[in-house]
């Protein structure tokens, strides 16, 4: 039965989680998620020439994963969506060049991971297609390259950095039924709270996610309670806090709320700067770490509000201030 | 709540920087390639027989080298993480911003990576030095024309 | 002695542009270009030529003598060519620098391979 918007938000009911393939950075697989990953690589190249062939070889082995976990071939998927940090998206698009299927992308910074399941979600919901793979991926060399400064640049980073996560993540959605399924949508509207400083991403996607979470709780008239669990997906330490304390002066104290940022990575111990980012932040800690609990039946249902600074070099230069964004997607245990 | 109320709420929540901590850094660093420029300055001095001027440059290109190659084997972005300034304002900060540059380009080939790169970070520094230098030479040179 | 006073210019230069660095939203390369220009600038009224007397390679290395060294051989010029000076002199003391940089990168371009 297709379901119909409230608001911004979509109750789900008939798209489940078939399979996830996820690989990783040497980075992450020292962090508390490491063994939790299908496949890890010793550097940034994963035996590649190029930062950006690596990337795109860690988002094929992830696919490889997904497809073998779920005992298909590429040719049997209905739909490829994609979302990558790159320019032109070229690590999805020059991966599905390989493959004989329709596919697309979509760009929302570090939204990705929950953009491209909502998406898929709200197409097998309409009963438009059988099943989806979403191909979420992010590297921090070639993030580096493209937004910031180049590898090997001799330059002191702000305290208020985050870490671009290396890694991909390929979901099967599925309308067969499975233990764990997409249980609600919101889409987020892009907010700008005239923030403009590039190092600071916490601070600029802050208001974002927590618009997104508001509208998400407002339309299906629910609170955290209504979860085991509710994640940003890279807020990091600075932003995270800010986001607890948006909610306060709301009266709201939750005790549930963490973000992936802060998750994948052991903060104190790893030199990452506020905690992660990227498109495969979210994905990589929601798909190993959350997935696993659901699995497990130690949760019931979770809530992961990506986030995403949407900027671009150029429009910072042109002194331009930060537009954010942040879609929600809850995954639930089937009865 | 408004954007004004949230960057208020922002600034007093952010992270204690470690200024003092870098800017002691910075003096060391910096002050550490001081002396070893000295060093060098006086070894070409004493090998050549030359005047600190003429041995200037030879002491200049010796420090291009070491930023280069330290920049080449990835060692000088794990110096500079702490040294901050220590490194950026010596002549080294200049060299590892061409070699880095020129090197993070390397997978777009020889001309529109390595050749159109190099001056990426560089540049800024060059045109400006050379803008300031003419504007300030002709005012210098009109001075002296009148006094 | 002059290992000391090496030290505390070059130490001084970099402790000024790390407060800038940490107080303001300048980049590096913000600072080093402003440095340049005050390098340049000192140069004017031979400043810095006495900054180098006194601190020998501690006012030699930071991104300040780029500009003395540009505005110097610019000055030199001019007393033998006038204005065309300006253009004719302003690399001959800095063409070893510049030079040895291009080269170098493009070595190091050649040979190694970015890590990250």
């Amino acid at each position: 039965m297709s379901s119909h918007f409230l608001g911004n938000s979509c109750l789900i009911e008939n798209v489940y989680i078939a399979s996830a393939g996820l690989t990783a950075g040497m980075v992450e697989a020292q962090g508390p998620l490491g063994q939790k990953f299908d496949k890890t690589y010793e550097d940034h190249y994963c035996g590649e020439d190029s930062f950006e062939k690596g990337e795109r070889k860690m988002l094929q082995d992830a696919l490889n994963f997904c497809l073998q976990k779920a005992k298909k071939k590429d040719k049997d998927i209905d739909l490829y969506i994609g979302s990558d940090l790159l320019n032109q998206n070229v690590t999805v698009s020059y991966l599905m060049r390989n493959i004989a299927r329709p596919a697309f992308n979509v760009y929302g910074a570090c939204s990705g991971f929950a953009l491209s399941n909502a998406l898929a979600a709200l197409l097998i919901e309409g009963q438009c297609i059988d099943n989806v793979v979403t191909l979420v991926s992010s590297h921090n060399a070639t993030a580096e390259r493209q937004y910031r400064f180049p590898v090997e640049y001799g330059i002191q980073k702000k305290d208020t950095t985050t870490f671009t996560a290396t890694g991909a993540v390929a979901t099967l959605l599925t309308n067969k039924p499975t233990n764990i399924k997409v249980e609600s949508i919101t889409l987020g509207r892009i907010i700008d709270y005239k923030q403009n400083d590039p190092n600071d991403m916490g601070r600029a996607m802050a208001p974002a996610a927590y618009d997104t979470l508001m509208t998400h709780f407002h339309d299906l008239n629910r609170g955290f309670d209504d979860y085991d669990q509710v994640v940003t997906g890279d807020l990091s330490q600075y932003g995270h806090e800010l986001l607890k304390e948006m909610l306060a002066q709301k009266k709201i104290y939750p005790k549930n709320y963490d973000d992936c940022g802060c998750l994948l990575y052991d903060i104190h111990n790893q030199d990452v700067f506020q905690g992660g980012s990227g498109c495969a932040c979210s994905a990589l800690v929601s798909m190993s770490y959350f997935y696993e609990k659901l699995l497990n039946k130690e949760m019931k249902r979770v809530l992961i509000v990506s986030t995403g600074a949407l900027l671009s070099p150029m429009m910072t230069f042109q002194k331009e201030t930060i537009p954010c964004v942040a879609h929600a997607i809850s995954l639930e245990v089937v009865e | 709540m408004n954007t004004n109320e949230y960057n208020r709420m922002a600034e007093k929540m952010k992270p204690k920087g470690q200024c003092l901590k870098h800017c002691m850094n910075a003096f060391l660093y910096g002050g550490a390639i001081g002396i070893f420029a000295q060093i060098v300055l006086e070894i070409f001095m004493n090998i050549y027989h030359c005047s600190e001027k003429e041995a200037t440059p030879m002491m200049i290109i010796t420090l291009v080298f070491i930023a280069c190659l330290l920049t080449g084997l990835g060692i000088y972005d794990n110096i500079a993480k702490n040294a901050g300034a220590g490194t950026f304002i010596p002549i080294t900060g200049f060299a590892n911003s061409m070699s880095s540059s020129a090197l993070d380009s390397k997978s777009e080939g020889l001309i529109f990576g390595i050749g159109s790169n190099m001056f990426k970070l560089g540049g800024t520094v060059i045109t400006y030095g050379i803008v300031s230098s003419s504007l300030l030479g002709v005012i210098r040179y009109v001075l002296t024309l009148f006094g | 002695m002059n290992y000391l006073l090496a030290f505390l210019f070059s130490g001084f230069v970099c402790l000024i542009a790390q407060l800038i660095y940490e107080k303001t939203k300048l980049t590096p390369g913000h600072i080093c270009s402003l440095f340049v220009v005050i390098g340049s600038f000192l140069d004017l009224f031979h400043i810095y030529d006495q900054l180098v007397k006194i601190f020998h390679a501690g006012a030699l290395i930071p991104i300040t003598s780029f500009g003395h060294s540009l505005m110097h051989g610019a000055m030199a010029a001019t007393q033998q060519y006038g204005i065309f000076g300006i253009a004719m002199g302003m690399f001959d003391l800095t063409a070893a620098g510049i030079s040895a940089a291009i080269l170098f990168s493009f070595l190091v371009a050649i040979i190694f391979k970015p890590k990250s």
